[in-house]
Formats: structure tokens, sequence, C-alpha cells
């Protein structure tokens, strides 16, 4: 039913509408009325069947929702930036114990300094904890994605971390067409759990494993977590076949056929980007845009395959390596290998910097020219940064 | 079972079993088609308390629910002596996550157990005293104040064994710990810290909560039993001995439990919603000393100087207990 | 369910690792020797038929101390119980009463009329006992068990020995000792009474492969006391005799008794049944020197018997005595003070041991005795080949079941001996001691104390003194036993095994510890309550 709707409100809706049984959270803005939204749902008799728990913090609610999963239930729960970084223990503990969990992360910088506003530092830092990672790039995908997300994880036995903008997208009031009870019943099947906690058939789960078998243990999820790369775009084919809408997969692709620049990004900038690309198309300039909505595990196959054609990447990324650079432009050097193709990143978006089409233009100008540097802070206010570091070296 | 004491002059109602005991009076422990919760093959050190307090109180949970249990567990020594692949001492349905959520995970379990209308299986959480009053500590209480329907078991051996005994919250005053040595002028613990986990348990005015030792099997069992009467957060301490921690003697386990509730360094009680309901009384006591000397990790406070104050303290710290939990009933203190 | 690789295991799999390679040291269950059944003198396995007991199995549990001792209800009477002065438990809180638990099993036996089989195979051989004391007794029971052929000669007209012309009714029914006697007779037991034996090598000609002798000490021993014509002076044995023959010795009003031991005891309390208004005891030594068991000395008092302690007699008159006092000296011996005093007495009757009368050796001169008595060889055998002996006419103590266990001795012996071998009997001087008991798992319980019958009224007539324990004592009573040095099923072992390597075989059965799993760590050892594990080392 199309409605317009917040963004969190019709991610609670059809979060609700998957029939989750244990739901648990921890409140951190920007994740905040999507769980609000699941806590009324069920108090009010709309979601039946499920337990709302007010856990004491993200790294109970992980917990919780670890116990929950290994008993059998179909668990969610929803964070953001420093509620993530809480739970991270419990994070990496679900995936290795393959507990298929669906959790929203509203994306949300980490502090210090504190900060409330969006970017993708809190899901990146969990980019290499054995979880799904999907990025939203509207509502409408934000609230799709969910209804995949468990469709995915419960193949795979593996938990899937749904990654949608904090304050862009769970904040903004847009047409979504919130999926029905009745589509998502025939798209979601009950859970059927690999293994359960059953006293009537007991199993021991949980053991400590030596250096005897940990590499396989590892092996083995490494080569699961792949197999997402098959599950993924087949459970988006299935979407649209139920829900006549197409939503998620692997990655997307505008106006990338001929484009000898292609813009990569995750989640709702894509949206800026493909209004700046428009435009630079519509003046000639041969560029297109990649967006990457499955960014673990990474579809390297099909990033090179759609970077074939071109001579320059520009990765734009709300998130980076301290130290390094870019955090998904390594994926991406990795989809080049054996090209000549020049590639650059752009770092934008930080802490909530609105990331403006001007911006974007006089950038991607450059960088079609390649007169941009391989590493670029969008926006930086370079004099002031420079001379508090001249002043701080000083001292 | 019963909870009265047995009249039965021999061995009244403190050893196992005794085959002139009825079958419903005797310990489960005695049954020889017990559950063995945790079985044989397991790879605690010889003469663990650990090992024993849990099939102890597994054991009594299995038989109070019809068999109908799953377990979450901390890490810690016997998450890792029991369950290192490839193989695994359980016989119940069990989960280890992380050291530090076992509460929270046991509250998932139930969670699950409730939206499945399955609500005839009891989740059991249990954990080291560290992963109990520091790690878990906070998750212990979110599930207290929930209320949620978990019985959770500390098994105490008063320090983190599995790293190699190291000071707990719950590690006694003046014991020796690898980062509590004894050296300087007030060797091991200090005095003054610590946790008491069983009354912050009744702070928070949870259904039940007890305390209990590997050397009173029959209350251990009773007390597991009746935890599983309710419904709501339950709360039981169990003081499990750990040879290698304490540098004890692998058969003194009991006696040091023993021991320590004879002293009253450790009390025995039982508290309904926040009320200290019953305590056990001492029937033989003994003075600190006894206890501590049985003990390596104590013996800094025996030679090569005799510490005399730090004992004195120590048994100032045992009739404190005494006075508050009524140790010593007018009926012990006759006989 | 599909199980994940190695993160997920099959419950119970462990039992595939075999920790008992652990181990250095491995408990074993032993049967040790509990401090009663190594007092006992007539080896009963008190610790057994009490366990026996403890579940209300009394037939079992008489049958199994009848395996020793056929005179339980005797026994729980007149036996001075040197088991209960050992009693572990006495350092808990108070002996077990054993005692008393044996004469309810006894009583009990003879209420329901349970017997004893005759032996299902006769050896053929035929063995003669002279003497129908508890030795002679015990003897002619054990051998008829064997199934040896058995004729017991005594010169009086009923069995039983000193325990019918010594001990008194009112301490041991002539009912309860005839039951119990019966019962051997009904064995096939021949007994031959009023048959006096006058000399052995004459009986051994007349077929008999064996003989046991077992003639007691019969004769009073006589101190030399200057003493006027009219003085009445008996001895206590003669009266003694004299009054479970029914003829009621003349012993006047008031009675002095001269001796500190159970006869004297006997024979005062005696005087007083028989209507003396005084019985005054007159003894050198103090109480504490007196060979009389306390308990009796006790019973006496309450009676109203009065004694001259530290006393000797130096004269009797007709109707007066004088006796001197002594003092003891530096080394506890009483010397005489020069002090005297008078009695009133009508009769003097000596208690002052007995002797054995050694007539019915006849002209023999193989058979070897010294200082009054006649040794024996560690198989009781005397030093004539074939002939043994037991009971009060061997150096050892005097008591009834004393007498019980040598008869049993010298039947194994002497069963030994006609089928040409040897009876070896294990030794287990494994004895138990408290410290060795974990005794916290002990419930606190204090003895039963049986019943008296009120002190005025018993001096009054024969009617017995001490009464039994009803069946809810006994059993409270049985159920005190510690089971020192032998398990009992408490299945503490079972319960305390961290690694539950102990395997429960069942009822009776005990267990076994599976040496798979046990990682030698010694908690059953240490909660054994009994001390019936011990560790060895393995390997
Ligand atoms: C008054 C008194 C009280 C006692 N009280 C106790 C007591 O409470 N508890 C206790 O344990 N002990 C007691 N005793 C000691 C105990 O009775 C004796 O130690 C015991 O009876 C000895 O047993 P025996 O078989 O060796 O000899 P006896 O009991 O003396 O029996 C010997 C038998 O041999 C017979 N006999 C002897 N010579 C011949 C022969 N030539 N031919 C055939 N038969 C013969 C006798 O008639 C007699 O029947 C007491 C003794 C006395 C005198
Ligand atoms: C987050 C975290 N910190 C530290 C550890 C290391 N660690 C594992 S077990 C343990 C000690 C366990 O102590 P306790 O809970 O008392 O159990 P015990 O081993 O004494 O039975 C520690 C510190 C860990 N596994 N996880
Ligand atoms: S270290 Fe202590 S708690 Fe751990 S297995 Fe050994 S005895 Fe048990
Ligand atoms: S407690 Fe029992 S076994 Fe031990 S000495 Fe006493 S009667 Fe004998
Ligand atoms: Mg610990």
């Amino acid at each position: 039913m199309l409605r317009q709707v917040e963004g969190s409100k019709a991610v609670a809706d059809t979060v609700a509408a998957c029939r989750p049984q244990v739901i648990c959270a921890y409140p951190i803005s920007p994740q905040t009325h999507i769980v609000e939204g699941l806590s009324q749902l069920v108090k009010n008799g709309e979601l039946q069947n499920c337990e709302f728990i007010n856990v004491e913090s993200e790294f109970a609610a992980m917990s919780v929702a670890i116990g929950a999963s290994a008993t059998g239930a179909r668990t969610y729960t929803a964070t953001a930036s420093q509620g993530l970084l809480y739970m991270v223990e419990a994070v990496f503990n679900a995936s290795g114990l393959g507990l298929p969990i669906v959790m929203t992360v509203a994306n949300r910088a980490i502090g210090a300094p504190i900060n409330i506003w969006n970017d993708h530092s809190d899901s990146m830092s969990q980019r290499d904890s054995g979880w799904i990672q999907i990025y939203a790039e509207t509502n409408q995908e934000a609230a799709d994605l969910h209804v995949q997300a468990f469709r995915i994880a419960e193949e795979l036995s593996l938990p899937v971390m749904v990654c949608m903008d904090g304050f862009i997208l769970t904040h903004a009031y847009e047409r979504v067409d919130v999926a029905e009870q009745e589509q998502v019943d025939q798209f979601l099947p009950p859970y059927a759990p690999r293994q359960i906690l059953d006293p009537s058939n007991p199993v021991s789960i949980g053991a400590m494993v030596g250096p005897e078998a940990f590499t396989e243990v590892k092996y083995m999820a490494h080569m699961k977590t792949l197999s997402a790369l098959a599950v993924i775009p087949k459970v988006a084919k299935d979407f649209e076949i139920i829900f006549g809408r197409s939503s998620g997969g692997l990655i997307r692709r505008h106006k990338t056929l001929g484009a000898q620049t292609i813009v990569i990004a995750l989640g709702s900038v894509l949206g800026t980007i493909k209004d700046v690309i428009d435009e630079m198309v519509a003046a000639d300039i041969a560029i297109g845009v990649l967006g990457i909505i499955a960014f673990r595990p990474f579809p390297t196959t099909e990033v090179r395959e759609a970077l074939s054609q071109a001579k320059r990447v520009i990765v734009l990324e709300k998130a980076f390596q301290v130290g390094v650079g870019g955090i998904v432009i390594d994926n991406v050097r990795e989809a080049l290998r054996g090209t000549n193709t020049a590639a650059y990143t752009v770092i934008a978006g930080l802490g909530g910097r609105p990331i403006t089409k001007q911006s974007l233009r006089s950038y991607f100008d450059k960088a079609v020219n390649d007169q941009v540097e391989e590493l670029t802070f969008l926006d930086l206010d370079k004099d002031l940064a420079d001379a508090e570091l001249a002043r701080e070296a000083g001292r | 079972m019963s909870t009265t004491p047995i009249k039965f002059y021999q061995v009244g109602s403190f050893a196992v079993g005794n085959r002139l005991l009825s079958a419903d009076d005797r310990s489960i422990q005695s049954d020889p088609d017990r559950t063995n919760a945790l079985t044989s093959g397991h790879r605690a050190c010889q003469g663990c308390g650990e090992a024993l307090g849990a099939r102890y109180a597994l054991d009594a949970a299995m038989r109070a629910t019809n068999e109908k249990i799953i377990a979450v567990n901390a890490t810690g020594c016997l998450e890792v002596f029991s369950t290192p692949y490839p193989e695994s001492s359980w016989r119940i349905a069990w989960l280890h996550s992380l050291f530090g959520n076992a509460p929270a995970v046991a509250t998932g379990v139930a969670a699950a157990l409730k939206a499945q209308g399955k609500s005839d299986i009891r989740v059991i959480g249990q954990g080291g005293d560290g992963a109990t009053v520091d790690i878990g500590f906070g998750a212990l209480s979110g599930m207290f104040e929930r209320n949620d329907d978990v019985l959770y078991i500390c098994y105490d051996n008063e320090a983190y064994m599995n790293t190699g005994v190291q000071r707990s919250g719950a590690t006694p005053p003046a014991a020796r710990t690898a980062t509590t040595q004894a050296v300087g002028e007030n060797p091991g613990n200090v005095f003054g810290q610590g946790k008491n986990l069983p009354r912050i348990a009744m702070a928070h005015e949870i259904p039940y909560v007890a305390t209990a030792t590997v050397a009173d099997l029959r209350d251990l069992e009773a007390k597991v039993t009746k935890a599983m009467s309710f419904r709501g957060a339950r709360y039981i301490h169990v003081l499990v001995p750990c040879p290698l921690g304490w540098g004890s003697a692998s058969c003194d386990t009991i006696k040091i439990a023993r021991l320590a509730t004879q002293s009253g360094l450790f009390p025995v009680f039982e508290a309904e919603h926040g009320e200290v309901v019953a305590s056990t009384a001492i029937r033989h006591r003994v003075d600190v000393e006894e206890y501590l000397k049985l003990q390596v990790r104590y013996s800094h406070l025996f030679s090569p100087k005799r510490r005399d104050d730090v004992i004195t303290h120590l048994q100032s710290i045992a009739d404190k207990n005494i006075a508050r939990y009524n140790l010593i009933s007018d009926e012990s203190a006759s006989s | 369910m599909e199980k994940p690789f190695a993160i997920t295991l099959s419950v119970n799999s462990s039992l595939a690792n075999h920790t008992g390679s652990w181990r250095v040291e491995k408990p074993e269950y032993v049967h040790r020797m509990p401090p009663c059944n190594n007092a006992c003198p007539a080896g009963e396995n008190i610790q057994n038929w009490l366990y026996i007991a403890e579940d209300g199995s009394y037939e079992a549990a008489w049958r199994a101390l009848i395996a020793e001792n056929p005179f339980p209800a005797i026994m729980g009477r007149v036996c001075y119980h040197p088991c209960q002065s050992v009693c572990n438990r006495a350092e808990l809180d108070e002996a077990v009463g054993i005692n008393s638990v044996e004469r309810f099993l006894g009583d009990h036996a003879i209420e329901k009329g349970w017997k004893i089989p005759a032996p299902a195979i006769e050896s053929g051989h035929k063995v003669l006992v002279i003497g129908a004391g508890p030795a002679g007794l015990s003897a002619a029971y054990h051998l008829r068990s064997m199934g040896h052929t058995v004729i017991v000669r005594d010169a009086t007209h009923a069995p039983g020995g000193m325990m019918r012309y010594g001990i008194p009714k009112y301490r041991l029914p002539r009912e309860v000792l005839d039951a119990e006697i019966d019962r051997i007779k009904d064995m096939g037991v021949i007994f031959e009474m009023n048959t006096r034996v006058d000399d052995v090598h004459e009986a051994l000609n007349e077929g008999f492969s064996a003989v046991f002798l077992a003639i007691g000490a019969q004769l009073s021993k006589r101190a030399y006391i200057p003493a006027s014509e009219a003085a009445r002076i008996l001895d206590a044995i003669t009266v003694l005799h004299d009054v479970e023959d029914g003829n009621q010795p003349l012993l006047g009003r008031k009675v002095v008794v001269y001796g500190g031991g159970n006869t004297a005891m006997d024979v005062a309390r005696t005087a007083k049944r028989l209507g003396a208004e005084e019985a005054i005891i007159v003894y050198r030594r103090t109480r504490d020197k007196a060979p009389a068991n306390d308990e009796e000395i006790t019973e006496a008092l309450e009676e109203g018997i009065l004694v001259k302690w530290l006393s000797t007699v130096k004269h009797a008159g007709e109707n007066s005595l004088q006796i001197e006092k002594m003092a003891l000296d530096a080394d506890g011996f009483p010397q005489p003070t020069g002090e005297f005093e008078t009695l009133e007495a009508d009769s003097l009757i000596l208690a002052l041991g007995q002797e054995v009368d050694f007539s019915l050796l006849g002209n023999s001169a193989d058979l070897d005795t010294k200082d009054g008595l006649m040794p024996v060889d560690s198989t009781m055998m005397t030093s004539h080949p074939g002939i043994f002996a037991g009971g009060d006419m061997i150096p050892a103590d005097r008591t009834v079941t004393t007498g019980v266990g040598h008869g049993k001795k010298a039947a194994r012996n002497i069963d030994a001996w006609l089928r040409k071998t040897s009876f070896e009997k294990i030794e287990n001087k494994d004895i138990v001691t408290f410290d060795q008991l974990n005794t916290w798992y002990y419930t606190d319980a204090p003895h039963v104390v049986r019943e008296r019958l009120e002190a005025t009224r018993r001096a009054k007539d024969f009617s017995e003194v001490v009464k039994g324990l009803d069946e809810s004592n006994a059993l409270y009573e049985a159920r005190r036993c510690m089971s020192c040095g032998n398990c009992f099923e408490c299945d503490n072992c079972f319960g305390v095994c961290p690694d539950n390597a102990i395997i429960k075989l069942g009822p009776g059965k005990g267990f076994e510890i599976n040496l798979d799993y046990c990682k030698g760590c010694g908690i059953c050892v240490s909660e054994c309550p009994s001390s019936s594990i011990v560790m060895v080392p393995d390997k």
C-alpha cells in the first residue's frame, strides 16, 4: 500500500509484516523511530506472537537476539553508531554461530567527537564481522530490503545487516509502497532453522575450536558468505515477481553503458549523485553510476564486469580508514585488478555534512579530466584544518 | 523431594542417598539413572568443584522440568572443559555465546520460547563468578530487572580461573591470585572491595535468590527445585572450590566448601522477593582458620610470618555473616 | 538437524575422552575392620548384622549374627560388650547400643520361633564335648553345623554352665537361656546330662574322633579366714547353684559378701532377693579397681547393697565379722591400717574367684596344666592330639562371650583337624579409627538407654531387671551404627564424583569405579563417611 510515511515507520511496518518473534533493541538516534514503531505494534497487538524486549544495552540486544535466534525464533534488532560498536563482540558471535538475525543499522558517525549525524563509519567498521551487509538507497528500498534480508539470512543461516542512512532515510517522509502482509507471507516462508536449541533433540552449540579446525571453520564461513552472491539476486528476482517492483540485488547500474567515468557509491547519496550524473550526461559527458547494494560479500565479479569499459572510477565513500584512505576503494581495486583503469576516492558526508549537487559536480568535472588527487575530502575546509595542524605541531 | 530434614539417624539428610531412605527422600544424585547433565570425559581438573556443582544443579533442574531445559553458558572453565571440539560433555540443549552475555542470551532463549508457545521449556543461564559479578553484571542486572523467566546460576570459584586465576569481583580479601600477589604489607586481595551478588540480586526483588555449596547437595537440589517452581528471574549462587586456583588438595573440594559454610564465611540462605526467608544453621562451627589453612591462596597468612591481624579481620567477616543471617540457631547452639 | 561443523557438537560425545589416563592414584573399595568386630570375643561381624538389621531385615540380621554366636538373646543380657567400649561412635556422641540391638534380635528370634537348620550332610565324625557351658555349647553348635555328630556331656542336670548356675535369673531369665539352648538341641546335638566325665581318655576310646574340653572353673577359691565354729561361711558358687536348683540356702537377715567381682555382686543381689534385710559387700580395694562390671556395681548399689570398699575380713564370728580398713599405698595397693570394725552378719559368702577342677583328667600325664589352667595352642588344641579346650579353663578372660568365641574357634580347628586340613583365619587388622571417618554425614543421635526395672521393686523378686528395646528403638539404635570401614550404600561416592566415574550396582551390590573416567581426585575417599574407600597407586 502506497503511503506517505517516515522511513523508520515504513521499515517498522515492513519488519512487522515479516512476523518476527523476538525483537530487542536499545535506543540510539537515529534508530529510535524504528524500534518505537515496532514496540507500538507489539504493544497494541498488531504484531502478535512476538516478544519485544527492552534490553539494557546494545550488547544485550545482540545477545538476546543470539539466544532467541538459536532457539528458532525469527529475530530482529536495530542500532546505530556507538550502539553498533557496543555490541561488536556479539555481532561477530552471531555470525560465527550462523544465526540468521536481521539488524537495521541506521547509519551514523562514530565519536569522539560524538556526532549523531549520518555517515557510514559504523557499519563499515563491521565489514569483517561475517555479516551480510546491504545498503538501501531509498526508503522504498530500505523497506523492501528488510523483507529480502530475512529470506537471505534464513536461507544461508547468516545474519544480515540492512544499512540505511540515518536521518536522511530514517527520518524522511516519502511515499513508500509498504509491503502487504499477504505478499510478505507469500514471499517469506516461516523460519525453518538449520539448528535449534531443543531439549528433545539437544545439541551443544558454541564449542571451543582450536587450531586443528579453526581455519576450516573460517574457510567454510567465507565460502558460505560468498554463496550469498548467488542468493541475493535470486531473492531480488523472487521479490520482483511477487511485489512487482525491483529492489535489492547486488549492484545497480545507472548510465554505465559507454560511460568512461563511473562513480561508485552506497546508500542514499546515490540519489544525489544520479541527479548530478544525469545533468552531466545531458551535457554529453560519458559518466555513469554504479550503486553497490551488497557490500558484504563484495560482488567483485559483477563490479569488474560493470567497470570493464570505464577509463576511470570514482569511489565516493562516507567512511574511511584513518591513515590509509577509502574502504570501498580497496574492494573496487580488487575488481579492477589487471586493468589500468584509474581510481579515485572521495570521502564525503562525514558526520552528516551535506553532500551537495554543486560540490559533487565540481569534483566530477575535475575528476573526468583526471585532475583530482587519489584521495579527496569533499568540501574540506583545508585552510582551517592545516592551520590547526600547524598550530598543534608547533606546540 | 522433601526439604525438611529426614528423621534418619545414621546419616541424616546429609549423605547423597542411603538405601534406607525411600526413593523420594534420596537426593537426585543418588539415582542410578540420574540424567548426568554434564557427563564423563570433560576436561575439568581433578576434583573440580565447578564440574560437580554444574551437574548437581542441572540434574536437579532437569528433574524439576521433566528434562525440558536449555542452558546458556558464559565463557569460563565450565564452558571450556565441557565443549572443546570435537567433544561435548553436555546432554542438554546448551549454548555458549560469550563471556559477558549469558544472562542476555538466556533472556533471548526465554523470549523465543515464549513467542513460540513453548513455555514448558525452562531456561538456565550459568557462568563463573567473573562472568556473573563482573563482565556479565550489567546483563544479569538487566535480566533481573525485567524479571525474565531465567534461572541464573553462578558457580563461584572466587576468581577468573580459566585465564589462570586472576582476581575477580568475587575474590575474597587477602586471597592470593595471579593479580593480587602475596607480597607487600597487605598481601593478597584488598579488603573492602568485591561484590556480594546474592544481596545485589535481592535488591532487584526478584522472586528467588539463594546461595548454596557443593558441600550440601540436598540443599542445592532443593533450591534448584524450588527455583524452578517460580516464574521470572531467579538467582542461585553456588560456592564451588577450585583445587587449582585455591591451592587445595583435589580430594578436599567438598570439605573446603563445608568449612566455608561452617566458619560463616559463606552464608547459605534463601530469599524471596528481596527478603531473606531462610538460612542454613551452622552445624559444627569452626574458626575461619580451619578453612583458610587448607588453601595455598591463604598460606601467606601463616608463614613466613603469622598474620593474626588479617585472620582476625577475616574472622570478623564470618562473624558478621553469622549475625546477619542468623547462622547459629538456638538449636545448633545447644548441641 | 544439520549440525554446523565444529561449532555444534553432539551431546555426550565426550564419553569418547577417557580421562582415566590422567590418574596416578585410584580409589578402591575395601572392607576394613570395625573396632567393634575386632573387640568382640565371639568374633561377631557386628557392623554387618547391624547393617542388615537397619532396614528391618531382622531374620537375616539374626542369621548373620548366629553364624558366629548362637546366643544373641543371652549375649544381649550378659555380655559385657567390649565392642561398645571401642565403638567409634562414642567419640561422636555415645557408643552404639550394640548389645541392646543384639538382645532385640535374639528375643525377636525366640518370639518368632526361628530355627537353625540341621546340617545337610553328615560328616561321619563324632565329637565329644565335655561341659555344657557357653564354650561347650558354642563348640557343639558350630561342629554340628559342619555336619559332625556331637555329644555333649555335663555333670549337671541342665545345660548352660555358669549361665545357669552362676548368672542369676533376674539378669538372664531361664526361658531365654532354654530357648537358645533348645535351638541347638533341635539341630541334633545330643545332650547327655548328669554325666560327669571322670576320665577323658576313656571317652576317647568310645570312638570319638576329637574331644572339646569346656569344664569351666567350678571350684570356689578359698581364703583363710579365722572363724569361730558357729560362723556360717558359704561360697558364692554353691549359693547360686543351690538357688538355681531350688534349694534355698540359709543366709539369715544380714549377709556379708566378700569379694569385688561380678559373682560378689550377683550373690549379694541374690541374697537381697532371698529376703536378706541387709547385704554388704566387703572388698579390699576401691570401686574403680573392682573387677566387677561397673554397670553391675551401679545396679547393686541402686538395689540397696552396701559396699565396704578398702576392707578385709579379719575374723568371722557367729553373728558378726571383724573387718580391717585398708589404705592405698603409693603404688595404689591396699595396705592394712590396723583399724578395725565389727559388722553384724548372719552369714559370710565368699566370692573370691573360681578354680578349675581337673579331676576328670584321671591319671593322664600327657595333658599339661599350668598355674591351674590348661594351655592350648593357636588351634585350641591341648598338649594331647585331638583334645581341644576352651572357656574358663584355659588362660583367657572369663566371660560368657570369650567362652563362646573359644567354642567357635575350637570347632573350626577341630573340623579342620578332622578333615586333616588346617583352618586359616584371614586376620584383618586394618582397624578403622575415628579420625578416618567423615562424621559430618552422621546426624547427632544419642544412645537409647534401656529401661530398667524400678530399683525398689526389683530387689524383691527375680524378675528381669533390664528391659529390652522395642522395635523402633532397636531400629534407631542399629541405624546409629556408622558402618566403620564397610560400605553402607549412602551413595556419597556416587554423588560426589565430579567425573561420574562411579557406577552404582544396585541395592546390596555397592559400587564400582569406572576407571575409564576416574581422574583420581580422591573426593570419593574423603567424603566416604565410613572410610570404605582408599586411594592406591595406579600404574
Ligand atoms: C556368678 C557369675 C556371674 C557371671 N556373670 C557373667 C556375666 O554377666 N557375663 C559374662 O560374660 N560372664 C559372666 N560370668 C562368667 C561366665 O559365666 C563364665 O566365664 C562362663 O560361663 C565360662 O564358660 P565355660 O563354658 O568355660 O564354663 P562353665 O560355664 O562354667 O561351664 C562348664 C560346664 O562344665 C560342666 N562340667 C565341669 N566339669 C565337668 C566334668 N568333669 N564332667 C562333665 N561336666 C563338667 C559344668 O557342670 C558346667 O556346666 C559369671 C560367672 C559367675 C560365676
Ligand atoms: C570479553 C572477554 N574478556 C575476557 C575474556 C577472557 N576470559 C575467558 S574466561 C575468563 C575468566 C572466567 O572466570 P569466571 O567467570 O570466574 O569462570 P571460571 O573460569 O573461574 O569458572 C576470562 C577472563 C573473554 N573470553 N572475553
Ligand atoms: S581451574 Fe578450577 S574451575 Fe577450572 S577446571 Fe580447574 S578446578 Fe575447575
Ligand atoms: S559405629 Fe558401628 S561399626 Fe563402628 S564401632 Fe560402633 S557399632 Fe561398630
Ligand atoms: Mg571463577
